[in-house]
């Protein structure tokens, strides 16, 4: 039916986990981070819906399951944005590197 | 053998990279963002050609639009040096590259001959009404509990980010 490789896919999803990956673990701007976190949650909605279609017992189901992981995904980003925005009202930064109260 | 379905995938895929690798390479944190929405619109792109059209739109209005301007007030309302980045090439980042590539390389080996003799699907046929019915029958509390989800997540959010002054003395009402 169709001549692309169900692996060509799961190959960019696993492609833009890893740039995701790399800078959520090397950024020093936290909004840059919680930007490379969606882009990890993205790679996975790819996964599930290339699965819906492509999978063993193809179903509508991989597709609701990616709607929910959007959902929560963008309940997290409000979330996160509101903790960075109380975390620079004490402490004045958003570099990740500065944010290190804990070690003191 | 190479289709326009092929075609389009290919190009998508490569828009979707380009952008990520934006991401890591710019030196501004406003176009990091804008980077970031080439590849959110190629997976929306994406997602038309595994046909589902719903998830598209879907992906088109939350990501393109609301987390992209969400993050863009996150950046306006902190103070951020301009140049985001540190001078020099530390170890650690070349040992998180390393580990990152080792683990893309091990599951890449995972899935780089995978194939399924699946079956054709009529995914692509009322994708919406699909969803919608799969959602209010098989998936009603999941559903339900996402609205809880979804409020917990407003609330909370709000009461993070509000300036908490006059919440400790009773004067000032």
């Amino acid at each position: 039916m169709s001549n692309i490789p169900v692996s060509a896919f799961l190959a960019l999803a696993l492609i833009l986990f890893c740039i995701g990956l790399y800078g959520a673990l090397t950024k020093r701007n936290t909004v840059i981070v919680l930007i490379s976190i969606e882009l990890m949650l993205n790679a996975v909605n790819i996964n599930l819906v290339t699965f819906s279609k492509y999978g063993p017992a193809p179903s509508i189901n991989g597709q609701v399951f990616a709607l929910f992981a959007i959902a929560v995904a963008a309940a997290e980003a409000a979330v996160g944005l509101a903790i960075l925005i109380a975390l620079y009202r004490n402490r004045k930064t958003v570099n990740i590197d500065e944010m290190n109260q804990l070690k003191h | 053998m190479l289709s326009g379905e092929f075609i389009a995938f290919i190009a998508l895929a490569l828009a979707a990279i380009m952008g990520g690798v934006l991401l890591l390479n710019l030196t501004k944190v406003v176009h990091m963002v804008v980077a970031i929405v080439f590849t959110f619109v190629s997976i929306a792109g994406i997602y038309v050609l595994l046909s589902a059209e719903f998830l598209a739109a879907v992906q088109i209005l939350i990501y393109s639009g609301a987390i992209t301007i969400i993050m863009l007030f996150g950046i306006m309302l902190t103070k951020h040096n301009d140049e985001s980045e540190a001078k020099g090439i530390g170890w650690r980042k070349v040992f998180m590259f390393l580990g990152v590539l080792a683990f893309g390389a091990a599951v890449y080996i995972g899935i780089y001959d995978l194939d399924f003799a699946s079956e054709p699907s009529e995914l692509h046929v009322k994708n919406t009404e699909q969803i919608g019915l799969a959602l209010y029958s098989d998936y009603i509390i999941p559903f339900e509990l996402t609205s809880v989800v979804l409020l917990v997540a407003l609330v909370g959010a709000i009461i993070l980010a509000r300036k908490d002054d006059g919440g400790k003395g009773e004067d000032k009402k």
